[in-house]
């Protein structure tokens, strides 16, 4: 996310202003609450007193970034990783069916596109319906999805890894195709006179053509695999994983709980993000591009 | 055993039809149009075919025709589902979210600093799981559909906000020059050039956001919700094993997404008709 291009001070201006605009809502928000709270106990409270009261409430209506950072610190770090309270364990357990989704639907998406670039009749009838598919909300499938293999028998990992893969074949499908088809006519043209075969053109030009669109697919099928486990966790009854912290948090009013889920979630997607950006990094410089 | 194989004799005829048409040449406006939609039928008897013939059981996989049946009898039901779910969620907080956002984005585009602060910081929040925040959301803005426009509007508003942004950038300095020529104002440069320079990523920010809106429409639904919805119905009908109702609000869902995205589609096309991917002859 950093940028040499002195994009840093404006970003950090941004993000400093939503952590302003975070505590000031956090305070409205929840002084409702607290001048009940003093009017019960007949106290007359002034502004520091009520402001300060706002920002330390057990469920707040919106918890103030720092409780939220608190509670983070001590569900991760202080806790221990077995414990059913760590979101470590919680976040593994959707980071492993993400990642697990991931490379199933990416796998998949790309063989996809390989056969539509080389069969037409694949192209005609297969791709419209790729891209119709794609209006559709396919995250109303995912708890029929958990159900139904729950039946057959399946549970646990596999059924969220299948609503992740399902969710992140669609963008490298459709990546993937347009960039296979990214070669001019020229560039194939000079392939066909060096006697190139179906492979060759493949590997030698296709292949190294679509890598500046495999990456963005990647990155946008990664953060929606997340989503999917995430969403995937909600109808197994809340037993382990960040989406069951969400709805956990959401039956018991544990306001600070789904917060931290949250952080915890966005800081995953950043991270994978993140690493999708360094592996085309690598790869542009291993393909000779200059930094 | 007769049924399955007829399914995969009926899958390999309507294949061969299909290159057959594919390779057929001077019939590529036929083909683009037949070719999937005898792909789509196809599948649909092959899963008639090899439900009914491996005697898949109902609560696995409904065949299609039990699924037909059940959405013609539940229509009712259906279309309440759809008023409260797409028409007074999904939409309202499609418009208030696409809405802000362009507004915000006129108003950021005034400062550089602003603009090159918050485009990065908007791609990332854009890639966030914001569904997540669905249930904070029906805390505050309670059970009813105002909670689910709620969903819905922050999670267009990002994806919006960027593209729009993004579109603003688009007029070239040179047509800007002209326009000052002109003597035209900042508000005339902006109706008269920018706004519509900025159309195509406006369009695709619209397209983008018409599938998010309905995803968290439904999504929040999970979290509590009158007992109307799809998001609703699908969670409880799950519940109780009818899966056929599942896939009817599943068809509702697949043709008001479908139906969503052609309008803004075929409104792009009208509003930026003058853009090159636009032209007849190129496509």
């Amino acid at each position: 996310m950093i940028r040499p291009d002195g994009s840093i001070l404006p970003v950090f201006t941004v993000v400093a202003a939503i952590v302003l605009v975070w505590y000031v809502a956090a305070v409205m928000l929840n002084l409702s609450w607290v001048r009940d709270q003093a009017e019960r106990a007949g106290q007359e409270p002034g502004f520091v007193e009520l402001v300060s009261e706002t920002l330390a409430q057990d469920r707040p209506r919106l918890p103030a970034p720092h409780q939220v950072a608190i509670e983070v610190w001590n569900t991760t770090v202080e806790k221990k990783i077995t414990s059913k309270r760590s979101l470590v364990f919680h976040g593994w357990v959707t980071l492993s069916a993400t990642l697990l989704g991931f490379a199933f639907g990416a796998g998949l998406g790309m063989l996809l596109a390989v056969a539509i670039v080389h069969d037409r009749a694949t192209d005609l009838s297969v791709m419209p319906l790729v891209i119709a598919s794609q209006t559709i909300p396919i995250l109303a499938l995912a708890p029929m999805i958990i159900v139904v293999l729950n039946a057959v028998g399946l549970s646990g990992l596999i059924p969220k890894a299948i609503i992740s893969a399902y969710l992140s074949f669609f963008p490298v499908a459709v990546g993937m195709v347009s960039g296979f088809r990214s070669p001019a006519q020229h560039e194939l043209d000079l392939m066909k006179t060096y006697n190139a075969s179906r492979t060759q053109l493949f590997w030698k030009l296709r292949v190294p053509a679509s890598m500046p669109f495999l990456f963005p697919s990647l990155k946008v099928a990664i953060a929606a695999s997340l989503v999917g486990a995430i969403v995937g966790e909600l109808p197994t009854g809340a037993v382990a994983g960040l989406g069951a912290r969400l709805l956990a948090g959401s039956y018991y009013g544990q306001t600070i709980q789904i917060w931290s889920a949250l952080l915890v979630a966005a800081a995953m997607a950043a991270a994978l993000v993140t690493l999708v950006g360094g592996a085309e990094r690598l790869t542009r410089r291993a393909m000779g591009a200059r930094p | 055993m007769m049924l399955v194989i007829t399914a995969l004799l009926l899958w390999a005829a309507a294949w061969a039809f299909n290159r057959k048409i594919a390779s057929l040449p001077g019939f590529d406006r036929v083909a683009r149009l037949l070719s999937p939609l005898i792909f789509g039928i196809t599948v649909l008897f092959v899963w008639e075919l090899v439900v009914r013939g491996l005697g898949v059981p109902e609560v696995i996989l409904p065949p299609v025709s039990s699924i037909a049946t059940r959405f013609v009898n539940s229509a009712g039901t259906l279309w309440i589902d759809f008023v409260q779910t797409v028409i007074k969620g999904a939409l309202s907080g499609y418009l208030i979210g696409c809405g802000a956002a362009v507004v915000t984005a006129i108003a950021v585009d005034r400062s550089p600093f602003l603009r090159r602060g918050l485009l990065p910081v908007g791609n990332f929040v854009a890639a966030l799981p914001i569904v997540g925040m669905a249930p904070i959301l029906v805390m505050w803005f309670g059970f009813d559909w105002q909670s689910k426009a709620a969903v819905v509007v922050v999670m267009v508003f990002f994806p919006m906000l960027v593209n729009t942004v993004q579109g603003l950038g688009e007029a070239q300095p040179m047509q800007r020059d002209l326009m000052r020529t002109y003597a035209a104002g900042y508000w005339q440069t902006l109706v008269k050039l920018r706004l519509p320079a900025a159309g195509p990523l406006i369009v695709n920010g619209l397209k983008i956001c018409a599938t998010l809106s309905l995803i968290g429409a439904i999504v929040a639904e999970f979290f509590g919700s009158p007992v109307r919805g799809m998001g609703f119905r699908i969670s409880t009908e799950v519940g109780r094993l009818n899966l056929d109702m599942v896939w009817a609000e599943i068809a509702v869902a697949a043709v008001a997404g479908s139906v969503f995205y052609g309008i803004i589609t075929f409104g792009g096309r009208t509003v930026n008709f003058w853009h090159p991917s636009q032209r007849r002859d190129l496509r």
